[in-house]
């Protein structure tokens, strides 16, 4: 230490003019390298379990089951397992990321810095949705060489994807913050995240369902997501592709908006 | 002058517990300053309401006159905390980890500051090693780097050698006097209470919450002005009337506690009165632990 003594440490106070836009692509930038440096855990493997799926169901009943019309059993799955992978990982990335930076004590390097509760919660929302989206478009890439795909309304897909990644980064944040335990966070992601993700109408549509099940369907959030997102692929869907867009739009703005208080109040952040 | 920390009547409860209790204090720009106090006093509770970590229950807290809560960016723009803990992240570098903190400040084009504050705290040779990989010294010196990427005026170490050996420690102090010249106001909390008597200028010691001594380092050694006096002596043994004087018995010798220098000479003819004679004699100064641990058995 020291081998220069001479060395200044510099002009006083701060030389350069900080930029609240540079805090914020910093941290989005981090989030984004914290998955893209694990990416065989964190992109990989979630395609590859989605090919999983696909090969079990799409194999299995392909030539049985006719959805909607003219569609393949396995081209009506892809979407639907799409989505489930962009909400999933969406979840875990800003969830993860902030439990396991609380845990480790590492949370205080953004904690220190002077960055909004917006700036906060924008870079790791964008860093959860663009997980999500790597995931997708993984998805879609591993599998259109094996899966007739049509893609008729690109930005409805893209509206959807965007909108459910968002209220999942959101409600990742919500979990991340609340989880004190690796426990917390998993009971989250396995009692309540996976059953309505699965229950969404990933594998089947609803319509197939008896009427009190159907009701319930109604009343789960990422059923929206998946048929809102399926209507972009085939221009079918179970309900009103508006309708699923007001409820999606709806879920991530509620969301946003607690996201944003929860932060502002510093719970259990700053104590 | 704006003072570099203002702190006025700042209370934080946990609880039924008083972590602060209506703590006041202010720092002058470009002090040393020590914060001293046993565990559970308070210190690290009253930096990260500095710091913002932690929001006060009443009371308000300033940096460079900029209020902690209501000005935030600019409060802690102004601060750097170097944490108690051995925090790191382990999924990046050193360079990536300081090039990050230094963004996360609103900084871009910082890498020449970077560069230097890494080749002064012997990082360079580890610049592109991950945090994982580092020993606990090396990682200790990435903490105080990256409180120093934003060249905060205003530096805060929470026990930063807490278990660093002593090169590192004699080396990490050449480096935080040398930002202290340069203009840099320290405030510093450590165990050892040696290195706060040889740093910093001015101490504040808490206790369950509370200031309960505040002063230059050289007053409070002064002001607690009492002595000590070794003595060696033939025959080895006290008389009655000096015993309750006795705070420490060595083989062969004794060491007593005198209110002032003027009890010297009772104690030497109290000794020629008894037929004992002195083989040697020193006389002894407090140090800051001494006091420190007499001021927290008063209050």
């Amino acid at each position: 230490m020291n081998r220069d003594p001479k060395a200044g440490t510099g002009d006083l106070p701060i030389t350069h003019y900080p930029s609240p836009i540079t805090g914020f692509y910093t941290l989005f930038h981090k989030e984004w390298l914290r998955f893209w440096k694990v990416s065989v855990q964190t992109i990989l493997a979630p395609i590859l379990t989605v090919l999983l799926f696909l090969v079990v169901f799409a194999y299995s009943l392909s030539g049985r089951v006719e959805i909607f019309p003219g569609v393949d059993y396995a081209a009506f799955l892809v979407p639907g397992l799409a989505m489930m992978s962009v909400l999933q990982n969406a979840f875990a990335n800003s969830s993860s990321s902030l439990m396991q930076s609380k845990m480790t004590g590492n949370i205080v390097f953004v904690l220190l810095p002077p960055f909004s509760h917006q700036e906060f919660f924008g870079a790791y929302l964008l860093a959860a949705i663009a997980r999500g989206m790597v995931v997708g478009a993984g998805v879609f890439i591993a599998t259109v060489w094996f899966v007739d795909l049509r893609l008729e309304r690109p930005l409805w897909a893209a509206a959807f994807a965007l909108a459910g990644s968002g209220v999942m980064g959101a409600l990742g944040i919500i979990a991340g913050i609340h989880s004190d335990k690796v426990d917390e966070l998993a009971a989250f992601q396995n009692f309540i995240i996976l059953p309505l993700t699965f229950l969404s109408g990933v594998f089947y549509s609803i319509q197939s369902l008896p009427p009190l099940w159907q009701a319930a369907s109604h009343l789960n959030p990422i059923f929206y997501m998946v048929d809102g997102f399926r209507y972009g692929f085939f221009g079918a869907s179970d309900v009103s592709p508006w309708l699923s867009l007001a409820i999606v739009g709806g879920s991530f703005f509620a969301l946003s908006f607690f996201t944003l208080w929860l932060l502002r109040s510093g719970y259990k952040l700053r104590h | 002058m704006v003072p570099a920390i203002q702190i006025e009547q700042v209370s934080k409860n946990y609880g039924g517990i008083r972590a602060l209790d209506a703590v006041s204090l202010t720092i002058g720009q470009g002090e040393f300053f020590g914060l001293l106090g046993p565990n559970g006093a308070g210190k690290t509770t009253l930096i990260n309401v500095l710091a913002g970590l932690v929001l006060a229950s009443s009371g308000s807290a300033r940096v460079l006159g900029h209020d902690v809560v209501a000005d935030y960016r600019s409060a802690r723009r102004a601060l750097g905390v170097v944490p108690q803990e051995l925090v790191f992240d382990p999924f990046f570098t050193v360079r990536e980890a300081l090039v990050f903190q230094s963004g996360y400040f609103g900084l871009r084009d910082n890498r020449g500051w970077i560069e230097e504050v890494m080749h002064n705290l012997d990082l360079s040779d580890r610049a592109t090693t991950n945090m994982r990989a580092l020993s606990g010294g090396m990682k200790r010196r990435v903490l105080v780097a990256q409180a120093l990427v934003h060249k905060p005026p205003v530096i805060v170490l929470d026990e930063p050698t807490a278990g660093v050996d002593v090169e590192l420690r004699q080396a990490l102090w050449q480096f935080i006097r040398r930002l202290n010249r340069d203009g840099h106001t320290i405030v510093l909390t450590t165990h050892y209470l040696e290195e706060a008597e040889a740093l910093c200028g001015r101490i504040a010691m808490l206790k369950q919450g509370r200031i309960v001594a505040l002063d230059s380092t050289q007053n409070l050694l002064r002001l607690h002005s009492g002595c000590y006096l070794e003595l060696r002596l033939q025959p080895d043994r006290l008389p009655e009337s000096l015993a309750a004087l006795v705070t420490l018995r060595r083989e062969g010798g004794y060491r007593l506690a005198l209110r002032d220098y003027t009890e010297v000479e009772s104690v030497i003819a109290g000794l020629r009165s008894a037929g004992i004679a002195i083989q040697e004699l020193e006389v002894l100064q407090p140090d800051l632990e001494e006091i420190f641990v007499q001021i927290m058995h008063k209050a």
